[in-house]
């Protein structure tokens, strides 16, 4: 019998829930513009209340529903993450969603319950929960990919993603079967406490399962090998979407990830940490040097978020608890530098048209100064140049590898930053150094893509220079590892 | 000491920026009132630094004018600023480059003026940020800052070439960078398990003893970040390029500022820090030195175009300071310091030399001029002064510098002096050749015989440089006082450390390095 004040720990996801439902009432009862402007608005408002309720549960420690359900400061972290990404990426689809043609009110509730879903992928140390927000995460993500239905490769992004993900999910499911097949728990928690007793513990059939873990996660981090879906359906879905893909599913998959493995796998750090090294070095390079020859900017920013996650990864390996915070902080560097990057790439594209060439971007400075400059500073962030977020973050992670002693990861890493800055600058170098090419047309200017790249740029230098509350709030987050 | 109180270092770094951001509000096409306003704030900064060099304590063997308040505690990172000898000189340098910039780019640049003097002050901020910091972090963020507006002065305001100069620019530096980030790091991490403090403190940090071995990995991502920025052969083929494509101001600054951060690195940064390492890289630096010396008199000699040619000769020029500083006495060292300066002085106003001709006939090739002298005489005048002070003619401040290091190189070892002392007959040959062929001779090419002779904004300019050129070869005691107790305190640190480290290692000094390094602290 669950007691009905456990629902209080979940106002958050009860609030996204309830809200999701109530737009897609509305919007079968409106129409047009109207209801893509209402329901915009209204999902704004609802993810404020959710964003209320979150802040609120800082600090708090809780186990709910028989231990299915995990209330902490790791979570409540990744929560708040979470519904920054969908606030901004609800004010970006003001405009843009209307524009597109593509902002009903299932537009906004997938979008509530695809944030709902990452909650509750990161708010469980129980394999079925962790497993279900996934799915509720996947489903959403998948219909959004593909809303812009009269565009081909919008189609097709959302094809490739649901059958690759789909794919995906059951090499995680199979995982978490043989490893419950092998110790007889689903909880993390529990698996800690086993292989404590139960050191050294090394069955045939827990290995594999580990591997299918790693395999499934590495799908949705877009790890390489399994990045073959990323630049496609990044480049085909509606270029919103791509945003909160890009930020809010790498978290949320980051979030269950590091939870997972830094509960109960620790024991096992020398087998795994061998197998991600390699992955880490791959996504690093592969990510940045195929974005080197890409002409696209959403297919640029899709590599380069590959190799972001390679740069996370290399957090990851050392398996310092302590310094998990790296990664958290990290994550939330890279979502406002993409979300940034993204809401630009947004502005600067027309109606139906859903690629981002180079060439449309050459003598942006003279054009339109003031988001010539914003663009400077996400791609100066995404390169990790100081003061920006995009700095610390990297200098954070890479100092938990100097730390750990894992010199070379730490060279490979910051050499590869080098290769990084190559392109983030080939797109300044177009946009101040280079002549307007053709008749680029106006921008799409609406005061909700200034307030989001405001937003985002307050984010990335408030981070980069008083670091101190954000490193404070990433440290108490990974407080529960200790 | 109420004085002293007032975070003047503070100032100097964020006044520019203020600066900046006010211009960043300012209409575009007022183009007079973006101009002075910039000249009227570089004067401001450069009257607020002189005081600097006048209240400044010779004798005082520590950190002066230190501003230190937390930055992130937790991990030791402070905003620590505080100079010494060796920087206020260079500080000075970069306030008094940047108003001669901004005076030389009056008519220059036409293009995105507003832009432009906001790239400028923005640059001036990361300089003098860079040469103050003493705490690694801070240092790092200033040093990876200086990049931005260099690389968009290079790459809006330049040459033909210049997309491929600002990224070659770009990414030579921050590769080097990066690879002293992971040094940085691995220092800090070794701080932390033998002391058990957490601390980007440059003072604390040179008390670190850190085993032989591990020197040679740590000084190597350092010297490496630093030879690039130099630059040091071979590593130097980013500034011919960067140089040449460069707008006139932006040529001067590199030459005049940018470069020295490389040596100035090796100054504070890489040699104090990780001392033996830095005596046993010796030969090597001070080979590379020699062959930078001499390989870029060579290839100056046959430059057809004069900013290439200044380009090169820096390489040269800079070969010399490194060789001074690794002689790792007090005439190399101080030769190299004030070799720092004259380079900054003389190569930029060889540099404002060519721009003032390319803006008559945008031209740099040495073939389209020739007797030039009878056409302008007053620019004769000056081009020879420092043309002179650049092959360091005795009376001109680069005679001192070079005289010096080549004391230092020769007490140090005869072979690397020796040969050193070659560059010093390259350099007038090219120097020289390329100023008769400028300037003597009859005037060949008719577009010449009408070149308007020097106007009263590019004279004042003009006679600043030549001023200091005058001022430090004739009377270099009044530089040299500032540095002296730096320089020692400097080397003997660096002499005590490093047979610390070899004490600790159980190996002792090489008979004859020993022999070299206790020289170190006599007085000059």
């Amino acid at each position: 019998m669950i007691p009905a004040c456990e629902f209080r720990w979940i106002m958050p996801e009860i609030m996204l829930t309830g809200w999701g439902l109530l737009l897609l009432i509305i919007g079968g009862l409106t129409r047009g513009s109207v209801a893509s402007k209402t329901c915009g608005v209204l999902s704004v408002i609802g993810s404020a209340c959710a964003m209320y309720f979150t802040v609120n549960l800082w600090g708090a420690n809780q186990e709910v529903f028989n231990q299915l359900y995990t209330i902490d400061n790791y979570g409540t972290f990744f929560k708040g993450l979470f519904i920054a990404i969908l606030i901004l990426v609800s004010v970006v689809s003001l405009r843009y969603a209307d524009r597109e043609e593509i902002g009903s009110g299932e537009y906004y509730a997938l979008l509530m319950f695809g944030v709902l879903g990452m909650m509750v992928m990161t708010s469980s140390h129980h394999f079925v929960t962790i497993f279900i927000g996934l799915e509720v995460m996947s489903l959403s993500i998948y219909v959004l990919c593909g809303l812009l239905r009269g565009n081909l490769s919008s189609v097709e992004a959302s094809l490739k993603y649901f059958l690759l993900g789909a794919f995906a999910t059951a090499f995680l499911l199979y995982g978490m079967a043989m490893i419950y097949g092998s110790t007889g728990l689903m909880d993390v928690a529990e698996l800690k406490r086993f292989f404590l007793l139960k050191q050294p513990f090394s069955a045939t059939m827990f290995i594999i399962g580990l591997g299918f873990l790693i395999v499934g996660f590495g799908f949705k981090i877009a790890s390489v090998p399994f990045h073959m879906w990323t630049p496609d359906v990044y480049q085909g879905a509606p270029t919103s979407i791509t945003a909160y893909m890009a930020t809010g599913v790498k978290a949320a998959a980051f979030g269950a990830l590091i939870r997972v493995f830094f509960t109960a796998f620790v024991p096992f750090q020398f087998g795994w940490s061998e197998i991600i090294w390699i992955l880490a070095v791959l996504t690093m390079c592969v990510g940045n040097i195929t974005a080197l020859v890409q002409h696209d900017i959403k297919r640029m920013l899709a590599y380069s978020s590959i190799a972001h996650a390679g740069y996370i990864l290399v957090a990851f390996i050392t398996g310092d608890r302590t310094l998990a915070s790296s990664m958290l902080y990290y994550l939330m560097a890279y979502s406002f530098m993409n979300i940034g990057a993204f809401t630009v790439v947004i502005a600067l594209q027309k109606k139906g048209e859903n690629n981002s060439d180079l060439d449309s971007y050459a003598g942006l400075g003279a054009r339109h100064p003031f988001i010539a400059l914003c663009m400077s500073i996400f791609l100066l962030s995404l390169a990790g140049v100081p003061p920006l977020a995009g700095f610390m973050g990297k200098f954070y992670v890479f100092s938990t590898a100097v730390k750990a002693q894992y010199y070379w990861l730490a060279i490979i890493g910051f050499l590869n930053s080098v290769v990084a800055a190559y392109y983030y600058l080939r797109v300044m170098m177009y946009m101040y150094f280079k002549e307007t090419i053709g008749e680029p047309g106006a921008a799409d200017k609406a005061p909700g893509y200034g307030l989001v790249m405001l937003i985002c740029i307050w984010a990335l230098l408030h981070m980069g220079i008083f670091p101190k509350t954000f490193l404070l709030m990433a440290q108490k987050a990974v407080g529960i590892f200790s | 000491m109420t004085v002293m109180s007032v975070p003047i270092l503070s100032f100097l770094i964020f006044f520019p920026l203020l600066g900046a951001v006010i211009l960043l509000f300012a209409n575009r096409r007022n183009v007079q009132f973006i101009k002075v306003f910039t000249l009227v704030i570089s004067l401001i900064e450069l009257a607020v630094s002189i005081p600097l060099f006048f209240r400044f304590d010779d004798a005082a063997k520590t950190m002066q004018f230190v501003e230190k308040a937390d930055w992130f505690p937790e991990w030791g990172i402070s905003y620590f600023l505080g100079i010494d000898g060796i920087s206020l000189l260079l500080v000075l340098l970069t306030t008094f480059l940047t108003v001669i910039c901004v005076l030389c780019s009056w008519k220059a640049i036409e293009d995105r003026v507003k832009e432009y003097y906001i790239t400028f002050l923005f640059l001036e901020t990361a300089m003098i940020g860079t040469l103050c910091a003493l705490d690694l972090i801070l240092f790092y963020v200033f040093w990876e800052l200086m990049l931005i507006p260099m690389y968009l002065l290079i790459g809006v305001w330049g040459g033909p070439r210049r997309i491929y100069a600002a990224i070659k620019f770009f990414l030579f530096t921050m590769a080097g960078s990066v690879l002293m980030l992971v040094a940085i790091l691995t220092l800090y991490f070794f701080y932390y398990n033998s002391t058990g403090v957490y601390t980007f403190n440059v003072l604390e940090l040179y008390k670190a003893s850190v085993p032989i071995a591990k020197q040679y990995w740590l000084f190597g991502a350092f010297a490496l970040s630093f030879a690039i920025k130099v630059p040091m052969f071979p590593v130097h083929t980013w500034l011919p390029d960067a140089h040449t494509e460069a707008p006139t101001a932006g040529s001067v600054i590199l030459a005049g500022v940018l470069l020295k951060m490389g040596t100035y690195g090796f100054i504070r940064f890489a040699i104090p820090l990780f001392p033996a390492a830095a005596i046993d890289a010796m030969p090597l630096m001070s080979i590379l030195a020699v062959i930078g010396i001499i390989y870029g008199a060579i290839v100056s000699m046959m430059q057809p175009d004069l900013k290439r040619l200044i380009a090169f000769s820096s390489v040269s020029h800079l070969g010399y300071v490194m060789l001074g500083i690794f002689a790792f006495n007090m005439q190399g060292v101080q030769g190299g310091i004030y070799q720092m300066l004259n380079h900054g002085i003389s190569t930029g106003g060889l540099f404002l030399i060519v721009g003032m001709i390319y803006e008559r006939r945008h031209t740099r090739m040495i073939s389209d001029f020739g007797g030039l002298s009878k056409v302008m005489p007053i620019f004769a005048v000056f081009f020879m002064i420092i043309t002179l002070s650049s092959i360091a003619l005795p009376g001109t401040n680069g005679f001192v510098g070079e005289f010096l290091i080549l004391l230092g190189a020769f007490k140090s070892n005869v072979v690397y002096g020796t040969l050193a002392t070659t560059g010093v007959i390259l350099g007038a040959v090219y120097m020289l050749w390329m100023f008769q062929r400028v300037m003597f001779g009859v005037v060949t090419k008719d577009e010449n015989r009408n070149l308007k002779d020097l106007g009263g904004r590019e004279i004042l300019i003009l006679v600043c440089m030549v001023f200091f050129i005058i001022l430090m070869g004739v009377y270099p005691k009044m530089f040299f006082k500032k540095m002296d107790t730096s320089v020692t305190e400097y080397l003997a640190l660096v002499k005590q450390k490093s047979a610390q480290a070899r004490i600790l290692e159980g190996n002792t000094v090489p008979a004859k390095m020993a022999g070299e390094v206790t020289n170190t602290n006599m007085t000059r």
